[in-house]
């Protein structure tokens, strides 16, 4: 009676899609929040930083040296002169943003001369030079890097013996698959062992710890039905859900990580070929098979949802760890053996992918190694559903 | 006539919890649910079991139902062993309990053509005898409203309905009219009584005696989880009515099993 395997997949897909409320919370929602909230975050920090190009820095100086004044020209820096006595007014001006200029650069007198005197080898004291500003302001923020590189070049120009990475040329030999190898190895496992845990624990303590509170399961347990067929129903439809939820946030990681990189140029999605598509698909469903055989059983120990709910987020946290060793260069191991711890296969495997760094045999020991965990997980779980102890305690 | 269902020397107990044993004032860590039962319900015939609550009424038929395991004892139904066979067994019987609670989410339609797909009913043999069950019941015009939105009444009814999808030779009902306004009690007994016009053997445990009285050819008498008295009918109420009878039964409880 193969058959009822199918029956209890395709009642727990009708339970599930004709739910619209299921539908938007578990599938939609996920991937949908990400790409907004991330997209927010990038557009938010990259305002922060980001100023307008044609934006020019308005910097009051005290005792401004003509040296300095002179690079007003072909700069984005106006200056405006005030005096030393302004000096107090217009830092509690800074202070409390609102000030009507950017930057108070504050110049010793004769600071051309003095510049001019100074002798590198005798060590003395250098002229100094302060610059006053406001990094909660952006354009505060902005303007002081636009003045220390404006100095930093006069300076350099003083004595220049030798210049570094000259001209227009690119120095920066990482390519654009490097750059997004780079950030989504180092983001994206962590971020998917979350998510498809959460799609996991969305769906499995519902079905498992919520039919047995409401008495359902026990109709489903009358019935000729094998209880192995009844938890590899429960098990496959589950997953099928839960990669959904997964693959939903996946998506929305996927289009928006290079937004909220601040739109970092070379970052994007499309450097991955189908192939890397492909093994991430294969480690994800063997991944999710085996947290949601784990949520299913404890589901199943549960007296309800809220005890289920209550006994899984350990795990998830536990998930999570494991999913940060993607981030620590030092816990990330290519031994095969280390690739039969379960989860900890499935973040190291995603982190191999998209650092394209691929390791066949790593990732076949982590698909393996997970589908035989989820087939005795689904064991253990038609063990409890014939357990009275289990299914009917109170 | 053929043993339908033989009931043999079945024993179960149950953990008490530590709570349960404060509760109950008792220091005993296991509680004897059913000792040393047995019963025959041949072919046809519809048997009663008359008990007190917490006799092992309910517990007896949920290991004859294959849904718990016995300690000790089998009941073999229509050949098949609930501890060796229990998804033939499953097969061959309708279970009704107020515990089995149905899918609030869905319509009766679903849940009639799930539990036959479960059942591995034909698509068209469970179509007609859904026609049949629904039009009996007057759940036709509720087909399609999920079970969360209808009465306790047509809950019951709908439960009734769906633990028959698969024509069972074998009914087990648990208290089958429990709760039931009378009209609602009336269609369920007026049913078990056509099943038992159709030769089925029917199992049913209550405390309703005038259920007994109409529906049942055989009674036993449950009480502490022991078989006070096992005869038919007639017999038990040949001197007086059933329900004097049955306090007369539960005053001496100590008496032996007399099956006839």
């Amino acid at each position: 009676m193969k058959n009822s395997i199918l029956t209890i997949m395709k009642k727990e897909f009708v339970r599930f899609f004709t739910d619209r409320r299921m539908v938007l919370t578990t599938v939609i929602m996920p991937g949908l929040m990400i790409y907004l909230l991330y997209s927010f975050m990038g557009s938010g920090l990259a305002s922060q930083f980001e100023t307008d190009e044609d934006y020019v820095s308005n910097v009051y100086a005290v005792d401004l040296p003509e040296s300095v004044r002179a690079m007003e020209e072909g700069a984005p820096v106006e200056f405006t002169q005030v005096s030393a006595e302004d000096v107090d007014k217009s830092l509690d001006a800074l202070e409390n943003g609102e000030a009507g200029f950017d930057l108070l650069a504050v110049f010793p007198k004769d600071f051309d001369a003095q510049v001019a005197a100074y002798d590198v080898a005798a060590g003395g004291e250098a002229p100094a030079v302060k610059l006053y500003y406001n990094s909660t302001d952006s354009d505060s923020q902005s303007s002081y890097h636009v003045m220390t590189g404006l100095l930093d070049t006069y300076e350099s120009a003083l004595a220049n013996k030798f210049d570094v990475n000259p001209g227009e040329d690119t120095y920066d030999l990482a390519t654009e698959e490097d750059m997004s190898a780079q950030i989504f190895s180092m983001m994206v496992p962590m971020l998917m062992m979350v998510f498809l845990f959460s799609g996991c624990m969305a769906v499995a303590p519902e079905s498992i710890a919520g039919e047995k509170e409401r008495g359902t399961i026990a109709t489903l347990l009358v019935t000729p039905m094998k209880r192995s067929h009844l938890a590899i129903g429960k098990i496959i439809s589950l997953s099928a859900i839960a990669i959904l939820s997964g693959l939903s946030s996946f998506l929305g990681t996927m289009l928006s990580l290079p937004k909220m990189m601040g739109d970092m140029e070379g970052v994007n999605a499309n450097v991955y070929k189908m192939t890397d598509y492909i093994l991430v698909l294969l480690v994800v469903l063997s991944t999710v098979l085996v947290i949601i055989t784990l949520v299913s059983i404890i589901s199943a120990f549960a007296r309800n949802v809220k005890e289920a709910t209550g006994w899984v987020t350990p795990v998830m946290i536990i998930s999570m760890l494991l999913g940060v060793t993607s981030m620590v260069e030092s816990l990330c191991m290519t031994d095969p053996v280390w690739f039969l711890i379960p989860l900890y296969n499935s973040a190291q495997s995603m982190n191999g992918i998209f650092s394209m760094d691929v390791n066949v045999v790593n990732i076949v020991v982590t698909v393996v190694s997970n589908v035989c965990y989820a087939g005795i997980g689904v064991f253990v779980l038609a063990k409890m559903f014939d357990s009275e102890k289990v299914m009917f305690s109170k | 006539m053929k043993e339908l269902l033989k009931v043999q020397n079945l024993r179960k107990t149950f953990k008490i919890s530590a709570k349960q044993q404060k509760i109950e004032r008792t220091k005993q860590r296991l509680k004897v649910a059913v000792d040393d039962l047995s019963f025959t319900a041949y072919e046809g015939e519809v048997f009663g079991l008359l008990g007190p609550n917490g006799a092992g009424k309910t517990t007896t038929l949920r290991i004859m139902s294959a849904l718990v395991k016995p300690d000790k004892g089998d009941v073999l139904v229509d050949g098949a062993s609930v501890v060796k066979n229990p998804e033939e067994v499953r097969g061959k019987i309708g279970f009704l309990t107020s515990e089995l609670k149905l899918e609030e989410f869905f319509t009766p339609n679903y849940l009639f053509q799930f539990f036959s797909e479960l059942h591995g009913v034909d698509k068209a043999v469970a179509e007609t005898r859904k026609q049949n069950l629904f039009e009996k019941f007057g759940i036709t015009k509720f087909a399609e409203v999920k079970v969360g939105d209808l009465s306790t009444g047509m809950k019951q009814k709908i439960s009734l309905v769906i633990s028959i999808v698969h024509d069972p030779d074998i009914i087990i009902f648990d208290e089958p009219t429990n709760g039931l306004d009378v009209l609602t009690a009336k269609v369920v007994t007026d049913f078990l009584l056509e099943l038992k016009g159709q030769g089925k053997t029917i199992v049913v445990s209550t405390h309703i005696f005038s259920l007994i009285e109409k529906i049942c050819d055989r009674v036993g008498v449950i009480i502490d989880g022991k078989m006070a008295v096992c005869d038919t009918l007639d017999n038990l109420t040949a001197e007086k009515p059933l329900e004097e009878k049955f306090f007369d039964i539960f005053a001496e409880r100590a008496g032996g099993i007399d099956e006839k």
